[in-house]
């Protein structure tokens, strides 16, 4: 099965190859990587989508884990999460076959973003079933692909899950006094 | 000693006011401020810097022959004493050769911490002289790793490699600096370098319901045991342990690593489980129908064939590492957390047990294999390796510390040296490193100078590493020696009788006289042929005030019962045959020849 992770983990050098050593060592394939800045200056956010047995899910966190530049883990795969891909794809197109594009683009919400006059740049972000079934539709049109780029899967859970809602909200000053003196009811991950 | 005496004394001062000092005096100051008092290194240009301000602190430096037995060292003065290891390098072929022992300290989860020079962070990935990406190469084999080069971040770095090597599970750590950065000079504060405290595995979990849960498994319990391991020691839980086994009468099992961790002539000690452990121990485990497994992972030579492990076994694994958790066995209730903590707060709850009809049915599966093995060989004017062991036990009083090579040699001693105490076995387990047994008792005997240390090296293993000898004479240890003479790489050659036609293919081995070896080095030593020699030898060894090595001349084709073979069940285990080949020729050795 497809397993999906978000990690936070310290935006120092060398941290990717860690996480990346880490499944090749596993002998798990990734099936794609993200990286990118979070909402925590020196904290980068990675989405790790995994092909690999059900049941190993927690030896992959666990395993993440034990990096000691890693800080945060969460198997959004298990919960309900928003999953998005960014895809560009250029399309060889001249001006008779255009306005065919520009419908296509209409029905799938994607943008064109670039016009050339042999060909025109598609800008879609979705699932990654949403993006597979306009290149389908591509194909089957019998369009040509000149390039395609896919970022990988960002996921965010839906909602709020972990103790950093609480210390958030322990942390506003409006709502000091519904939570003050509680204890901590759940914890990170 | 060179560094001896009191030039070296570091001001203290320093750790009081902040300083500014270059970058090879704040690693020192940092080694010394966490409480280093012995490194084993070998230098070189890029961690010269670093050996210029070695006299100004106090800390002894070993000079080793190879930086493999650099890091065996420093792995051996962890496993003896508790304290951090510390090995040092220099950049590219001083760092490449530390990475066996990294590896091996990695495997066994010995805190460790390495130190490599590197080339001046201007040149670095340019293929510079003597360069190569240390960190990258270790990535896999430590715990964590960093490449430092600048002056400023060695003091953090080190005081947090530290407590990294030596948190949670441990493990080794390597610190790389640059030739500049040890060079330059910056502000050294050392409180000011403590690292936040270590950050516990987040999916640690031994909460009250588990433990409950735990307990009620014991309550019902009628075959419990205890599986003892490595994390025994680590954790500091002997004594949990033993009061774990003796508050629900639990017989134990050990593993190869566990041995020490609780008492070899405690009565409800059965002895070591696994590939060659005691046939009533693997099948007590096949009939258990509760094993309590304290701070060991289910190593593949421990459960034999998982398929049929444990069968009738439900599992409770208290374990620090949420990763070894349903890793190769699947458990009922996982205790995860440090061993030590979750027994102390188990230990209140423990249920009454009776195991008497349990322990006596064991004592019934022990039947003549308790006396079989080493009662059946006779005094034929041949050596046997497991008399040797027994031999070695009894004149030591069990009170010596063992550092043991890998292969035949290193069972035998687990099998007939009995381990009372902790800390007092040091072998390679996970890794099975050849070339272990002499530094790593070099280590064990520079933490604990008081105590007796012993090596026990097969003729294979002892050339892989033979060269510290001179380390010995230089430094003037006093460790014993024992070389367990087959002619043969044993353990290879065991598996070639059994599993490949008796093709002895590239396993038999000449080997230099070692006590000649030894007379090189300024050492002094024995050879014993006959069981009479090997007691006399030893007893020789033990009244000799230097270094002593002795050359156990042992029956060439003799092997390791009982043993399970790779891929069977536990039960299914191969017995010693009651005859035993005869004619083999004593050894000989280049000289003989
Ligand atoms: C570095 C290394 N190389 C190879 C091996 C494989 N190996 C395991 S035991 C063994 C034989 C060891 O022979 P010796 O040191 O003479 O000990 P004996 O088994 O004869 O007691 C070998 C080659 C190993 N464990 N380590
Ligand atoms: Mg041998």
């Amino acid at each position: 099965m497809l397993h999906t992770f978000v990690a936070l983990v310290e935006n120092k050098p060398g941290v990717l190859t860690r996480v990346a050593s880490l499944f090749r060592r596993l002998n798990i394939n990734i099936t794609s990587l993200t990286v990118g800045e979070s909402e925590r200056a020196d904290v980068s956010r990675m989405t790790i989508v995994a092909e690999a047995a059900p049941d190993r899910a927690h030896r992959m966190m666990a395993s993440l884990y034990k990096l000691e530049n890693v800080l945060e883990v969460d198997d959004v795969g298990r919960h309900s999460a928003v999953v998005r891909e960014l895809a560009m794809v250029k399309v060889a197109a001249g001006p008779q076959t255009r306005a065919h594009l520009f419908e296509l683009a209409k029905v799938f919400h994607a943008r064109i973003v670039d016009l050339a006059p042999e060909s025109l740049m598609l800008e879609i972000t979705g699932g990654a079933s949403k993006i597979e079934g306009l290149v389908q539709v591509l194909v089957e049109s019998n369009y040509k692909i000149l390039e395609m780029a896919r970022t990988g899967r960002m996921a965010m859970r839906r909602g709020q899950h972990t103790s950093r809602v609480l210390e958030a909200l322990r942390e506003a000053p409006s709502s000091q006094s519904v939570l003050a003196g509680k204890p901590k009811q759940a914890t990170a991950g | 000693m060179k560094n001896s005496g009191n030039a070296n004394q570091a001001d203290p001062a320093i750790y009081r006011h902040p300083t500014s000092l270059t970058g090879a005096e704040t690693l020192w100051a940092s080694l010394a401020g966490e409480g280093v008092r012995d490194v084993f290194g070998y230098p070189g240009g890029a961690i010269l810097p670093a050996y210029d301000a070695l006299r100004k602190f106090p800390i002894r430096h070993i000079l080793v022959r190879h930086e493999q037995g650099a890091a065996h060292m420093a792995d051996g003065y962890a496993r003896a004493s508790g304290r951090v290891g510390v090995a040092i390098a220099t950049s590219g072929p001083g760092a490449t050769n530390l990475v066996t022992g990294i590896a091996n300290a990695m495997m066994d989860s010995v805190p460790i911490v390495c130190i490599t020079g590197q080339v001046g962070s201007k040149v670095l990935g340019t293929d510079a002289f003597q360069e190569v990406d240390i960190t990258g190469i270790t990535l896999p084999i430590t715990k964590h790793n960093y490449l430092v080069s600048r002056t400023e971040d060695i003091a953090p770095t080190i005081r947090e490699a530290f407590l990294i090597a030596k948190s949670g599970r441990p493990g080794p750590v390597l610190v790389d600096i640059t030739k500049d950065a040890q060079q330059n000079s910056a502000i050294f504060d050392f409180n000011a370098a403590a690292p936040e405290a270590y950050r516990p595995h987040p999916m640690l979990r031994a909460d009250a319901a588990s433990i409950r849960e735990a307990i009620e498994l014991m309550r019902t319990a009628k075959r419990p045991l205890i599986l003892a391991g490595h994390g025994i020691l680590q954790s500091n839980a002997v004594a949990q342990v033993r009061a774990l086994a003796e508050r629900t009468q639990t017989p134990v099992a050990c593993t190869l690593l566990g041995l020490g961790a609780f008492p070899a002539s405690h009565p409800l000690n059965l002895g070591m489980m696994g590939m060659h452990g005691e046939s009533w121990v693997n099948q007590a485990i096949q009939q258990s129908d509760l094993l309590i497994a304290c701070g060991m992972r289910f190593d593949d030579r421990v459960t034999g064939t998982l398929a049929s492990y444990a069968p009738h076994a439900k599992k409770i694994h208290i374990e620090i590492d949420p990763s070894e958790i349903n890793k190769n066995v699947a458990v009922d209730v996982a205790l995860i957390g440090d061993l030590k903590d979750v027994l102390d707060a188990m230990l209140p709850e423990l249920p009454a047990m009776d195991t008497s009809a349990w322990r006596e049915a064991i004592d019934a599966m022990k039947g003549d294999a308790a006396v079989r093995d080493i009662q059946n060989l006779p005094d034929d004017g041949h050596l046997y390796a497991a008399h040797v062991m027994h031999d070695l036990w009894h004149a030591t009083g069990g009170n010596a510390v063992i550092a043991t090579d890998v292969g035949q040699h290193q069972m035998w001693e687990a099998q007939y040296y009995k381990h009372d105490h902790p800390r007092t076995l040091i072998t390679s387990g996970g890794a099975g490193t050849m070339g272990f047994a002499l530094p790593a008792a070099i280590g064990a005997k520079i933490a604990c100078p008081e105590k007796e240390v012993w090596v026990v090296a097969g003729d294979g293993g002892f050339q892989m590493t033979a060269s510290e000898l001179s380390t010995i004479a230089q430094e003037k240890i006093k460790i014993n020696i024992a070389v367990i003479n087959n002619g043969y790489l044993g353990m290879v050659r065991q598996w070639q009788e059994r599993f490949y036609d008796k093709n002895y293919e590239c396993t038999p081995l000449l080997s230099p006289d070692f006590v000649k070896l030894a007379d090189a080095h300024g050492i002094a030593g024995a050879t014993a042929r006959t069981r009479g020699e090997a007691v006399a030898a030893i007893e020789a060894a033990r009244q000799h005030e230097g270094a002593f090595l002795i050359d156990f001349r042992v029956e060439q084709e003799d092997s390791v019962y009982p043993m399970v073979p790779a891929g069977a069940a536990l039960h299914e285990m191969i017995r010693r045959p009651q005859s035993k080949p005869r004619n083999n020729p004593l050894v000989e050795t280049a000289s003989d020849a």
